[in-house]
């Protein structure tokens, strides 16, 4: 037997456990509609729901002005789009109460003789109050009051020789911002990237670790342990079928991100691609070591869920790395989700190409080669 | 006797301060039906796992058609067949997928699967169950499934460890005359079992207490050597001074 038929019987040992992965997976009726229905509900659901938009703010109105000025301001807030108003009194106590129960997340004072004021000096005062429990919600709802009463400012310039003025903004001073790579600040253009790679990461970490321990736990696994097979082919045709399911998921996920979401992709497919199959094998690495180390899926679950809470809250997905304390920060670095979430909005967002990219690329195929071999050193055929 | 095709001597091993098998001796020969008993916990499917190369020993020797086990264990592999206590073919896949898949795995070329096979599944009368998927077959014919299968191969020597737990005794007296066919053709079988009449089946029988073999011979020696009229008796007399016995 000359080495070369060796090798190509080598491979068609790979292509039996492929053909039988694939069998059992399809086959498996609890398994098959949460592989094909988790693209699908994380990015419908997550993309929508997890958005830091507060829409239409119902507030309440005390204006003790009742002039024209007053009235047009007002309107400002009306048709803003963002705000609703929920209700009018002239009682300083009535405002608050609305605050207290709920019904207003904000109250709009306008105090008396606002107009005269501002035609004679150029300079008024306004009140806002702002339910502040949820500190960035707050945030939220005072840009947009900014916004209203920055652009009523501007629009009055024959009438006011000066500008009205909430809050400590000195006058004269203006801050014209704008978003680049995604201008209108879409919530979903920002999300969708990330909510694509938690989806792989679910496919490549959980299925994996959990393929294999179960056969430990039927025992199937000594039946395949006993028979001539190496250990690189158990390995890839172990590992394969969720590198091809994770990539299969991807390709729906971005459909659904073009198709539904509209979300831009300025960069190249293949390159996305590419780097998620090195992303894959970080985790396929890193589910077959917790399948070395553990006997029930049970205990692989756990373990795989441990993981992934911790990589994915320290992601930068849903909350900024650069608000993370400094030890944080650095334990980043070594989190394959941050840089695949980073790499995937550089490219789908910024157009990146792969000399952007390449230092987050070359620590993801460092950490690829580094999981794969200590997984691959830790299994074995032979137990003691 | 015939060529040897397995020898230990004094195989041992430890998990931590236990010792599941100590230091056990023995030859089996080619073309035996070898029965190796023991009560539960006696250290019988440790012996098994450390001379299929599931498990390294922790002292002694032994070799397997041959090969060494610490050593060689691929090349025991290649030579030997394995049924194991748990059913173990895959329940979601039909017979002829299962197979295909070991049979595949052992390196069988695709006309050579497809024609053994076919033959095998004709052999066992399984042909019309063919594409059923396991779950939903008895489990005698499973086994019996499993039993060819691990014979798909041919190997030189067989494992069965417990291959008839949980079926009636005729199904059972069916797997024997399985057994006997295989051994006629010149395959030894190493066979471990809980059901004494099989153990008049076996050749030679070997009876494992407490991690170490306490008797070995045929199965008539052993009764007039003990003075007994069944191996039932035998086992009874050798097994109930056992400490680990559940």
């Amino acid at each position: 037997m000359n080495k070369q038929f060796n090798g190509f019987r080598g491979l068609r040992i790979v292509g039996h456990l492929l053909r039988k992965e694939f069998l059992q997976i399809f086959r498996n009726r609890g398994m098959l509609p949460i592989i094909f229905l988790i693209p699908f509900i994380q990015m419908v659901i997550l993309s929508n729901a997890a958005t830091f938009d507060v829409p239409e703010v119902p507030f309440h109105l005390q204006d003790f002005d009742r002039s024209a000025l007053s009235e047009r301001l007002i309107e400002r807030f009306t048709s803003s789009g963002y705000f609703r108003m929920t209700g009018e009194s002239f009682a300083r106590t009535k405002g608050i109460d609305e605050l207290v129960s709920g019904n207003a997340s904000m109250v709009l004072v306008i105090p008396e003789e606002f107009e005269k004021e501002l035609v004679s000096t150029g300079h008024a005062r306004l009140q806002l109050m702002i339910n502040a429990e949820d500190g960035f919600t707050a945030g939220v709802i005072r840009g947009y009051a900014e916004e209203i009463v920055g652009s009523f400012n501007q629009d009055q310039p024959a009438l006011i020789p000066r500008s009205l003025d909430i809050g400590n903004s000195p006058p004269g001073i203006e801050i014209r911002s704008s978003g680049w790579y995604n201008p209108e600040l879409v919530y979903s253009d920002y999300m969708v990237p990330g909510i694509l790679v938690v989806l792989v990461t679910i496919i490549g970490l959980f299925l994996s670790g959990m393929n294999i321990v179960r056969e430990k736990e039927i025992g199937t696994i000594d039946q395949i342990n006993v028979t001539p097979i190496k250990r690189w082919q158990f390995i890839t045709g172990k590992l394969l079928p969720f590198l091809i399911i994770g990539l299969a998921e991807l390709t729906i996920g971005l459909v659904i991100a073009r198709v539904g979401f509209h979300v831009p992709m300025l960069g190249q497919y293949w390159l996305i691609f590419m780097v998620a199959s090195i992303y894959l094998l970080v985790l396929l690495g890193l589910g077959l070591l917790i399948s070395t180390v553990t006997d029930s899926q049970q205990q692989a679950m756990f373990v795989s869920w441990f993981f992934s809470v911790i990589f994915i809250l320290l992601s930068g997905l849903f909350t900024p790395i650069e608000s993370m304390p400094h030890w944080a920060q650095n334990f980043t670095q070594i989190n394959p989700i941050r840089h695949f979430v980073d790499i995937m909005r550089r490219v789908m967002l910024k157009g990146a190409d792969a000399k952007d990219i390449s230092q987050p690329m070359a620590i993801l195929a460092i950490q690829a080669i580094a999981m794969l071999s200590l997984a691959v050193n830790r299994y074995r055929k032979v137990s003691s | 006797m015939a060529e040897t095709i397995i020898r230990t001597e004094r195989l041992t091993k430890r998990f931590g301060s236990f010792t599941a098998v100590d230091e056990i001796s023995f030859t089996v020969g080619s073309g035996e039906i070898f029965g190796f008993l023991g009560a539960n916990g006696a250290g019988k499917t440790t012996a098994i796992r450390m001379l299929t190369g599931l498990l390294s020993p922790t002292e002694g020797s032994a070799s397997v058609a041959g090969f060494d086990v610490y050593r060689e264990s691929e090349s025991i592999k290649r030579s030997i067949g394995y049924m194991s206590q748990r059913f173990s073919l895959y329940d979601d896949l039909t017979p002829r997928e299962n197979v295909r898949f070991f049979g595949g795995i052992y390196g069988l070329g695709s006309s050579e699967l497809k024609e053994k096979g076919e033959r095998m599944l004709e052999a066992l009368d399984l042909g019309h169950a063919a594409d059923t998927r396991l779950s939903a077959l008895p489990l005698g014919w499973k086994q019996k499934l499993a039993f060819s299968v691990a014979l798909l191969h041919e190997p030189k020597l067989v494992f069965l460890d417990e291959p008839t737990g949980g079926v009636d005794p005729v199904t059972r007296r069916r797997f024997w005359d399985l057994i006997y066919q295989t051994a006629s053709s010149g395959v030894t079988v190493f066979v471990t079992t809980h059901y004494m009449d099989e153990a008049e089946y076996c050749d030679r029988v070997s009876i494992m207490v407490d991690g170490r073999i306490a008797a070995l011979d045929t199965p008539e020696k052993l009764r007039e050597r003990y003075e007994v009229n069944t191996m039932n008796d035998v086992f009874i007399r050798l097994a109930r001074p056992a400490r680990r016995s559940e």
